[in-house]
């Protein structure tokens, strides 16, 4: 089981992954040892989760485009 | 040949034209009289050089009408001519002198009729759905939570305002916009150059590349729409390498992006719900899922810890393992005393058996014995010297004559020594013999006091005697008239009543075998 860091996951891989945690842990055969292994990455997945969602923020911006047609820059849009 | 002429025909007197003259004439006559025309007919053949004009035959059953669509012209029709499409147009005839044609310089373009227009979408479908642009296995995922969202449409407008505050709603992103006309000739390839130009982003550059685009416009007419039916667009959405949601029009308009998308939205707002989920309820899943890991790891280990209990119990109690041992132990423990006592009991039989031999009357007569020759040997050893002494004297008288005095004193005076040193070792030995033999006959009349009957007297029993003769059935003790009877402190003499032929009671002697060395061994 090739295991991302936790830290470089999106936040869908890692609602994936807690996710999975979650289930292997509520069939309850996993080792006791693997159990409190699941138990810690679940807790930092669950973490990582939590960040990505508190990231939340509403940013928009429009492209700006130069004579012949090509994306030059953004400028920022507000009041939309 | 020079003969030949050509007669002059009479009557024949019309003004003669040159080719070019008469094709001016014809020139000014079709451009004076077909200035601005509407033609309806079908494109046949249409050809795109590199020139950018387009040259296309406009046909009906039984005419063809060249056409030519310059560049400028070309680039704003809002309808591409397409092969088959019933159209109307409108523009000017002009000839072409150099090749004696005409043609139809065309201003614009339309289909002839809605239905004409339908039917040319439906071609241009089935051909686009034929090459595999609108099929299923083309269609990639959506992002579950994209980071940014790229949409591609007018930056004015209610469209972009419906989409942002969906997005704010449910899951505030970061929203780059590509402004494009979303109707009229500049729409089709603005729209192809907006997707590819996301696609064309680099990951980390300075503009964030999206990982979703939404292509959307408000709703209008087919016309209005028509640019997202463009096969340019559809193209490029089609190679999207970013999944693209669609959103143009109303629910019923349906255009052809919306086949090559990877998701068609009925709405904008729609659009913004499938790109995004929504934030509360994620919240919502993440504590929940996190309520679940503690309750597993928990319920993990309340169950082992259960388990451990179950086994405990399982195991036999301690004292159980040893209980049958210790019994074994207190019985064997019991038994012990008993086992001593039986042994120590069987050892003395033994002993007594074995030690019987050594009794005190046997060592008593073996040393009488020897005193008695002892004493014989001692009694027969003056007269043996004396006897000899004389003997001696005799001899000495007898060869004293021949002797010197002084020689004979000498000898004498050494016999002399001599029998004073045997009389002396004579007198030790015998002493010396004597003592050990009397130690020995102490040590075993001690023996015999403890083994003998007199211990056995203290306890209630008699010995009971006629004259030295000891009596041990009735029968003998009626043959005496009386008889003597010892207890542990003294001797009774008795008489015996009942017959008389019994010789007078002869109570005798101190005590019998009391005392030590004095050689009353007669009672036994």
């Amino acid at each position: 089981m090739s295991e991302k860091p936790v830290e470089e996951m999106s936040f869908e891989e890692a609602l994936k992954e807690l996710e999975d945690v979650v289930r292997r842990l509520e069939q309850g055969d996993v080792p006791l040892d693997e159990s409190i292994r699941l138990y810690e990455r679940g807790a930092k997945l669950k973490r990582r989760c939590e960040k990505k969602l508190r990231e939340a923020e509403e940013k928009v911006a429009q492209i700006t485009l130069d004579e012949s047609g090509n994306p030059s820059g953004t400028v920022p849009v507000e009041e939309l | 040949m020079a003969d030949i002429f050509e007669p002059e025909i009479p009557g024949e007197n019309a003004p003669e034209f040159t080719v070019s003259e008469i094709s001016g004439a014809v020139k000014r006559l079709i451009e004076g009289e077909f200035a601005h025309v509407r033609v309806r007919g079908e494109i046949g053949r249409v050809s795109r050089p590199r020139s950018g004009h387009v040259y296309l035959d406009l046909k009906d059953e039984r005419a063809v009408l060249s056409g030519v669509i310059w560049r400028g012209v070309a680039a704003r029709l809002q309808v591409q001519p397409e092969e088959g499409m019933e159209v109307i147009a409108t523009g000017r005839l002009t000839t072409f002198p150099g090749q004696s044609k005409y043609q139809i310089v065309i201003e614009s373009l339309s289909p002839a009729g809605i239905g004409a227009l339908m039917a040319m979408l439906e071609r241009r479908r089935k051909a686009l759905a034929a090459e595999g642009l609108f099929a299923a296995e083309r269609k990639r995922p959506l992002p579950f939570l994209p980071e940014v969202i790229g949409v591609v449409t007018s930056p004015s407008g209610a469209v972009i305002r419906d989409i942002l505050h969906r997005l704010r709603d449910r899951f505030p992103r970061h929203v780059v916009i590509w402004p494009v006309a979303v109707q009229g000739e500049r729409c089709a390839p603005e729209v192809a150059r907006a997707v590819r130009g996301f696609n064309a982003l680099a990951p980390d550059g300075p503009i964030p590349r999206p990982d979703v685009i939404i292509v959307a416009r408000g709703g209008g007419s087919i016309e209005d729409l028509w640019g997202f039916n463009e096969e340019e667009v559809v193209r490029a959405v089609a190679e999207s390498a970013i999944p693209v949601i669609s959103a143009v029009g109303h629910e019923t308009d349906t255009t052809l992006v919306d086949h090559a998308a990877d998701v068609r939205a009925p709405t904008p707002t729609a659009a913004a719900e499938m790109a995004v989920p929504v934030r509360l309820e994620l919240l919502a899943t993440v504590e929940d899922l996190s309520g679940r890991l503690g309750r597993a790891a928990a319920t993990a280990l309340e169950r082992r810890r259960q388990r451990v209990a179950d086994l405990g119990r399982l195991l036999p109690r301690p004292e159980s393992l040893v209980q049958s041992w210790r019994q074994t132990l207190d019985h064997l423990d019991q038994r012990l005393p008993t086992a001593l006592r039986a042994l120590a009991r069987e050892r003395r039989l033994r002993y007594t058996r074995v030690a019987a031999p050594f009794s005190a009357r046997v060592l008593a007569v073996s040393l009488a014995r020897h005193q008695e020759r002892l004493g014989d040997l001692a009694g027969r050893l003056s007269p043996a010297m004396a006897r000899r002494l004389a003997d001696a004297r005799r001899e000495a008288a007898r060869t004293s004559a021949g002797l010197r005095p002084r020689t004979v004193a000498a000898t004498v005076l050494r016999a002399r020594r001599d029998l004073d040193a045997l009389s002396q070792r004579l007198a030790t030995v015998a002493e010396a013999r004597q003592a050990r033999l009397r130690d020995r006959l102490e040590a075993l009349e001690r023996m015999r006091q403890t083994l003998g009957y007199k211990e056995t007297l203290r306890r209630g029993y008699a010995v009971v005697r006629a004259g030295e003769e000891v009596v041990t059935r009735a029968r003998d003790a009626r043959r005496h008239a009386g008889l003597e009877i010892e207890f542990h402190d003294g001797k009774v003499p008795v008489r015996v009543a009942a017959e008389e032929k019994a010789p007078p009671a002869a109570p005798r002697r101190g005590r019998p075998g009391g005392g030590g060395g004095d050689g009353q061994g007669s009672l036994f």
